[in-house]
């Protein structure tokens, strides 16, 4: 379980972080939804104990981050949103690394980096240099340092961007099985689709505030399943597309009709576009 | 031990670099025993020596010191402000003791790597260093020490700008300064004094005496320690800092 308790982060004047309060279940798949300078990096961030909080509190499973930071620190693997992996070395010696950081038995190092590496296809690329490799793979590799020590909590800021749909759904279907295997995910995104289709619990975020939660099936139901749109500006949502038929029947204007998404819910609240 | 994952790591990014590394580090003091010791000393002298037996212990003193330093503060700069590798310490389950440490001794290892090839150097003089115990002491307290002043350096900077400036207003003028290539006593008193503050001037005096069989100055040996010893204090409490909880 992680709970945040009245979390506030401040660059200057500015709350990045404001007020933000939630608890989580263990084995949740979680995403944070917001626009760019929604916030996100810096909640997750301030999770994690790269930033200290102006105010409030983090704690994993009752540990509390200010008093066992490294207890927790062990159980969590970490994908921040730029990519910072040590550029000189090898796939494997990057690897090799971060298993000697979060303190693997040497005995074991070699069949676990071994597993990590061939689950995200990175295996034949072991002797490359980072800084040989293409976007998709150092996000892989990314991902697969995070997660050598089999971390409870893995932490993913926007984990896909910039990189190709073949690459964007193999990342998908990964931690997919590994939330499966009961591992607590928690995914910071802007990308519509991916909330929708990985998360089980979407948190919405604008302006440093978290303000809504839900699973995506009910944030949009709450607001109505169909959405109605005229000439491309006004929007209507509606329960249902008989509902949505019959509001227009008698319109003379130009519409559509179709599916609500995330994107919706989210104008509908803050009246700016995630995108 | 964390320490040796510093160590191992630090060991890798220096065999993908080992050419550029060896090569550009020798530069510097080839060029320096070319102009000043083989173009100069012949007809200079120091103290009753030729000059080159005076500058050469000088040379050992400033390329162990220069190296260690820039060794770690470029590590630790780019790590925090251009690949942004340095935080993977701070989300992982690290000691900023070990870590801090770790680089003191890495930075302490390039600074003799680098000292080693004056040695070789030297033995193609007329004039070639003995290797002791002592000397190599010596080599270690300066490198180490100035591994620390890199490492404080590179953690309080914000931009590459600022390290630089640090170095060339600095450790610049303190590698030429502190007695490296002439002797601090002949300077006028008040010139004198401010020299003596600076640690460069006890570990050049350290290693200079050693190598010249004078034996061990005890004064600058407490100096070099208690400069050491608050060095490493300060880094790692910096390094903490970065810690925020
Ligand atoms: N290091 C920083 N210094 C000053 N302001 C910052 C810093 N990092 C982020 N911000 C500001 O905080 C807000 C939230 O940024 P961020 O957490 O990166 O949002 P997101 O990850 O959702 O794009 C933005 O307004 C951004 O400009
Ligand atoms: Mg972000």
């Amino acid at each position: 379980m992680i709970k945040c308790e009245s979390l506030y982060k401040s660059y200057g004047d500015i709350y990045a972080v404001n007020n933000v309060s939630f608890e989580i279940e263990t084995g949740t798949f979680l995403g944070l939804l917001g626009p760019n300078g929604a916030g996100k990096t810096t909640l997750m961030r301030t999770m994690i104990g790269l930033l200290e909080p102006n105010k409030g509190e983090i704690s994993f499973d009752n540990m509390k981050m200010q008093k066992d930071n490294l207890e927790i620190k062990k159980r969590i693997g970490v994908v921040t949103q730029h990519i910072n992996l040590d550029k000189e070395l090898t796939i494997n010696e990057n690897m090799i690394f971060a298993a000697k950081l979060y303190r693997i038995n040497k005995d074991k190092i070699n069949l676990e980096i071994t597993k990590t590496l061939k689950l995200l296809g990175l295996y034949e690329l072991r002797d490359r240099k980072t800084k040989k490799l293409s976007g998709g793979m150092k996000r892989k590799l990314m991902i697969a340092k995070a997660i050598i020590h089999n971390p409870d909590y893995i932490f993913l800021d926007e984990p896909t961007v910039g990189i190709d749909l073949n690459t964007r759904k193999e990342i998908w279907r990964f931690l997919r099985q590994e939330n499966k295997k009961g591992k607590t995910i928690v995914l910071t995104t802007h990308y519509i689709e991916e909330a929708e289709q990985l998360c089980d619990l979407v948190m919405l975020m604008s302006d440093g505030k978290i303000f809504k939660e839900d699973n995506s099936k009910n944030l949009i139901s709450e607001i109505g399943d169909f959405k109605v749109e005229y000439n491309d500006t006004e929007m209507y949502f509606y329960n249902s597309l008989r509902e949505a038929k019959i509001a227009t029947k008698n319109s003379n204007k130009i519409f559509s009709i179709s599916k609500t998404s995330l994107e919706d819910v989210f104008f509908h609240y803050t009246n700016k576009k995630v995108n | 031990m964390q320490i040796k994952t510093i160590l191992w790591r630090e060991w890798r990014f220096f065999l993908h670099r080992f050419w550029k590394i060896t090569t550009s580090q020798l530069v510097t003091p080839i060029l320096y025993i070319i102009t000043f010791g083989i173009g100069l000393g012949d007809k200079l002298e120091v103290g009753g020596q030729p000059y080159l037996f005076f500058l050469m212990p000088g040379i050992l003193s400033m390329v162990t010191m220069r190296n260690s330093y820039y060794a770690v503060s470029m590590r630790i700069m780019l790590g925090r402000l251009n690949d942004r590798s340095f935080e993977t310490y701070i989300y992982a389950p690290m000691k900023m003791s070990s870590l801090t440490l770790g680089y003191l001794l890495a930075g302490t290892l390039r600074g003799l790597y680098a000292g080693a090839f004056i040695f070789i150097i030297s033995f193609f003089t007329k004039r070639a260093i003995d290797v002791s115990f002592a000397l190599v002491f010596m080599l270690v307290l300066n490198s180490l020490l100035f591994s620390a002043i890199g490492f404080i350096a590179s953690m309080v900077v914000d931009t590459h700008y600022d390290l630089s400036r640090f170095t060339n207003m600095v450790i610049t003028p303190m590698s030429f300064l502190c007695g490296t290539f002439y002797q601090v006593s002949n300077l006028p008193k008040i010139f004198k004094w401010v020299i003596e503050l600076l640690p460069l001037t006890h570990t050049t005096r350290l290693i200079r005496r050693v190598s010249f069989g004078y034996g061990i100055d005890y004064f600058s040996l407490l100096i070099v320690l208690i400069y050491i010893f608050f060095l490493t204090v300060i880094s790692i409490r910096i390094c903490y800092r970065e810690i925020t909880y």
